[in-house]
């Protein structure tokens, strides 16, 4: 199949047109010496073939469908709701681009605005753009967007922040001048006395997460105080979920605040697409990355909407622009507007709450078992820090778990060799009660 | 008809979707949290029925314009038909309900994909090893530029300058200089190709790198590559290719024996993911041989039978992304190489070459290509005739709308005045493009004999031309309870 509709004679009546005798003469731009007139892949397959292909290979990984999982640390599962599929599907939505001719997109421009507004009502921020790769690469724009803005050199990034972000952080600036310096953790808790010795007036910004890689509730507005009395822009790395009962960053002072938003309304698709959340007090409008939409109106004064404030960007501006993002997460951020309109306030707040009652019935529930303890005693949302005794081998609980068709939770010792008993557990609306039972059940037979 | 915002269609205490009841004993987050942090007030979003969001989305939907619907000749966009088959595959729960750190015994499918995946792009472009690890092109090119930079910290120097031509996409010089480069222009010669001598010129002991776009996005190949290459490789500098217009090449040539040091594919165009109305895309780096250290981690490795994930290695340049990728969009991809295999890709590119050379003829004796040759997949035509009517580009491609096609890429590339820049892909019928041409050739007449039809177009959108510069003069980002007066013929502005 190639999806190609003109036939072979139609392919001949058009090579007439042109004027040329075969399509060989076409290509005559393309040196001789460079040919390789073939491909070494394998032969097509019928639609029912890729299907039985697809199927095979889907078959061979065990889906979050059909197993109990603690898994988070960054990627969570939730529910979709049913429409959400059934309007993304639309080819409508799915297939057209970047709305450039805003006429002809005033859906997508639309969904956008509603979209912009939307997040901007979960964060409490003044602004939002369409959207960024994903949460990880969204750390990254608001580092560089600060290192623009401040014309500082020195960047603090908290050690509870999630690793693979901090990485990307780092692969983003590295070459660059700036300087990116670690702020420790005592407790779970980001060492805000710590934070204050190393903040100067040489630093860009500061990033913390709430909750932090530890499920731990940091103190986001003494940070975002220590972080402001040096002049530096405080940016927040939040969880969508959460902020229907956790403080949004607007109000604690945050200048920029992002996030994974792949948890509204998308599956966790192993990680990606993700859904870049980047959000912005009105001070910064002007140096944000990303598409921007925004309202205007037509010849005849009816309201319309179009991509705005384009000199920032990279078509435009070339090397002068702000990201040399183009392509975001268009499809996500729609499935994200479809989701928070159906929750609204009242399902949102619903939906927060019954993550924490979940995961705090678990950790009470696990905290039963003797060779367990909290790694930490702060307050949490929906995800926790356990360590085993020392007696225990973490690899081997979790393989009979494995067994047992339960995915326990990630364990820390890659990303922090000092807790190299403990492990990250996650549970949210999608976790049954019958689950955190059995688990608790399969763990205490297990050592 | 216009379609009020969502906010307002909000009526209080409408509820879209109700969750299952609590099944454990409740807690309270006053209990548990410090006051300090919660939240005082649920978060304003609109409260509506889900009905009504079938309703809003579904009419807002039918303001687009989009492939499935619209032809959509956006050039360097590849805008083809995106199969429906690759969706089905996509949404099976092995794989959209994974974990990324699931043990690797859990996803042996996924890793197997993947692995794969990165077989087939290696010998669809002749490179060596792939990464499939950036979102989109862009980030491709940032990950490629990081590549260049480890390469010549490697060898113990460090080098500034990204050789770019003006015909490049804007992402180029962008990507460049957010990764800390500094971009020297080259101007392209008469035929819209690289200039050797330019090129020799500002080829410094300082330049890491040429980027360059193949075939360029004039849609001409660029025939002294292999030329080009050995002048940067007696420097040891290195040369990207973007791989934007790779649809151009499948079966043809391969960047590999062109001297391409490292390029990046967009998956959303050669091969048939769905745009999204802006992404998400993907973007694999390919690199040859001398430069595979450098790749992003993690790596898929195939060891036995078995495949794992290989977190460290020492030269490389770190994470780009948060996980692995935006793997929805490489299944899609690995469906669409699968499906199509060597003949049907093969196929496809010619037809994509058939159908952008016939659109051309068909144009041509009208619109003038200013670097006329055959073309690869796509053409640039220029309509500076038609400004002594007071008519542009921008104006035909808004008339364009009004005969039910989308328009092709304006404005770009910035070496050609008043450019249309079309690629009709191979999924268009020669119907569809006799149409079009159809069209483009009375539009030139309307701007010849009616130009203020063409000034004022577009007519038969759901609004007429948008006043762009209000929009960045006051800008207005988001919607605010009591700022506009919505009416079914098209609301206003509150005063």
């Amino acid at each position: 199949m190639d999806y190609a509709p003109n036939t072979d004679a139609q392919l001949q009546e058009m090579l007439r047109t042109i004027g040329v005798g075969s399509f060989d003469e076409l290509i005559s731009t393309v040196p001789e010496d460079l040919h390789h007139r073939t491909l070494d892949a394998p032969s097509g397959l019928a639609e029912a073939q890729m299907i039985t292909l697809g199927e095979q290979l889907a078959a061979r990984n065990a889906s979050l469908k059909e197993q109990a999982s603690f898994l988070g640390a960054g990627c969570y599962h939730h529910l979709v709701p049913t429409v959400v599929d059934a309007l993304a599907s639309r080819g409508e939505w799915l297939t057209p681009y970047t709305p450039y001719q805003a006429e002809a997109s005033q859906g997508t421009l639309q969904a956008i605005y509603e979209f912009q507004t939307m997040v901007c009502e979960l964060f409490q921020m003044d602004l939002a753009n369409a959207s960024l790769y994903d949460g990880a690469s969204s750390v990254a724009e608001a580092a560089a967007l600060s290192l623009r803005v401040t014309e500082r050199p020195r960047i603090l990034v908290s050690e509870a922040l999630h690793p693979h972000a901090r990485q990307v952080v780092s692969t983003y600036l590295s070459g660059a001048s700036a300087v990116l310096q670690e702020v420790p953790s005592v407790n779970g808790m980001t060492d805000l006395e710590a934070l204050g010795k190393a903040l100067r007036d040489d630093v860009a910004c500061v990033i913390m997460q709430q909750p932090n890689v530890f499920g731990c509730l940091e103190d986001m507005g003494q940070a975002a105080q220590l972080t402001h009395r040096v002049g530096s822009l405080f940016v927040a790395s939040v969880y969508p979920i959460s902020l229907g009962l956790l403080q949004p960053p607007g109000a604690y002072g945050a200048d920029i605040a992002v996030a994974e938003g792949r948890c509204l309304g998308s599956p966790p698709a192993y990680g990606g697409p993700g859904l870049g959340l980047f959000t912005a007090t009105s001070a910064l409008m002007r140096r944000v990355p990303g598409r921007l939409a925004g309202c205007t109106v037509d010849r005849a004064g009816r309201r319309g909407f179009t991509l705005t404030l384009q000199t920032r960007e990279q078509h435009i501006r070339r090397e002068r622009a702000t990201s040399n993002i183009c392509t975001n997460e268009g499809w996500l951020a729609l499935r994200a507007t479809i989701y928070m309109s159906l929750l609204g306030p009242q399902g949102f707040r619903e939906l927060a709450q019954l993550n924490l009652e979940k995961a705090h019935y678990a950790r009470e529930r696990l905290l039963e078992i003797p060779w367990i303890s909290a790694t930490f005693d702060q307050p949490f949302f929906n995800e926790f820090t356990l360590t085993y005794d020392e007696a225990v081998k973490p690899e081997a609980v979790h393989r009979s778990l494995a067994k047992a068709g339960i995915t326990g939770g990630l364990l820390l010792s890659d990303w922090y060799p000092l807790l190299s008993q403990s492990s990250l557990w996650c549970v949210t609306e999608v976790t049954s009660r019958e689950a955190i039972d059995r688990l608790v059940d399969v763990l205490k037979k297990a050592v | 008809m216009a379609e009020p915002l969502i906010f307002e269609r909000s009526v209080p205490g409408r509820r879209g979707y109700l969750l299952p009841p609590s099944d454990v004993p409740g807690f309270r987050a006053d209990d548990i949290v410090p006051s300090d942090r919660l939240r005082t007030e649920p978060p304003p979003l609109p409260e509506i029925a889900e009905f009504d969001a079938i309703r809003h989305y579904t009419r807002l939907s039918q303001q687009n314009f989009s492939v499935d619907t619209h032809f959509y000749p956006l050039g360097s966009c590849t805008m083809k038909y995106n199969p429906k088959l690759n969706e089905r595959i996509a949404a099976l729960p092995g794989f959209a309900f994974l974990h990324p750190f699931q043990p690797a015994a859990q996803v042996q499918g996924m890793l197997a994909l993947l692995y794969e995946l990165e077989q087939l792009l290696c010998a669809i472009t002749g490179m060596h090893a792939f990464t499939l690890q950036p979102a989109a092109g862009a980030q491709g090119e940032l990950t490629g530029l990081k590549i260049i930079a480890a390469y010549h910290r490697r060898k113990g120097r460090r080098r500034s300058t990204i050789l770019i031509p003006d015909s490049a996409h804007g992402t180029n010089p962008a990507s460049a200089a957010l990764s800390g480069f500094q971009v020297v222009q080259l101007v392209s010669g008469r035929d819209g190709l690289i200039d050797l001598n330019e090129l020799k010129e500002k080829l410094t002991k300082d330049v890491a790198a040429l980027m360059l776009t193949n075939p360029n996005t004039l849609g001409l190949f660029e025939r002294e590559i292999k030329t080009i290459a050995a002048v940067l490789h007696e420097q040891d500098a290195l040369i990207y290719m973007d791989g934007a217009n790779m649809n151009a090449l499948l079966g043809i040539a391969r960047p590999g024996e062109m001297g391409v040091d490292l390029l990046q594919l967009n998956l959303h165009k050669t091969f048939s993911t769905p745009h999204g109305g802006g992404g998400p895309g993907a973007g694999p780096v390919g690199v040859v041989k001398r430069l595979e250290d450098f790749l992003p981690v993690p790596r898929v490795r195939k060891v036995g039978k078995r495949f794992r994930w290989e977190e460290r290695s020492r030269a490389s340049i770190g994470r780009v992304h948060g996980f692995y990728g935006n793997v929805g969009v490489l299944v899609r991809a690995y469906a669409y190489i699968r499906a199509l295999g060597r003949e049907g890709l093969m196929r496809a590119n010619q037809a994509a070459i058939i159908n952008a050379n016939y659109l051309k003829a068909k144009l041509q004796p009208i619109f003038p290509v200013p670097f006329d040759d055959h073309c690869m997949h796509e053409f640039v035509v220029t309509l500076k005739a038609l400004k002594t009517h007071g008519v542009t580009a921008g104006d035909v491609a808004k008339r364009l709308l009004d005969y039910g096609f989308y328009a092709p890429t304006v404005y770009f590339p910035l070496i050609v005045d008043e450019a249309l820049m079309i690629e009709p892909t191979e999924t268009e019928s020669k119907e569809t493009l006799d149409e079009f041409a159809d069209a483009l050739l009375a539009i030139e007449q309307e701007a010849k004999t009616k130009p203020d039809l063409v000034r004022q177009a577009p007519q038969r959108m759901i609004v007429e031309r948008l006043d762009e510069v209000k929009a960045a003069r006051e800008p207005n980002l988001r919607w605010k309870a009591g700022t506009f007066l919505f009416s079914p013929e098209g609301s206003t502005q509150r005063k």
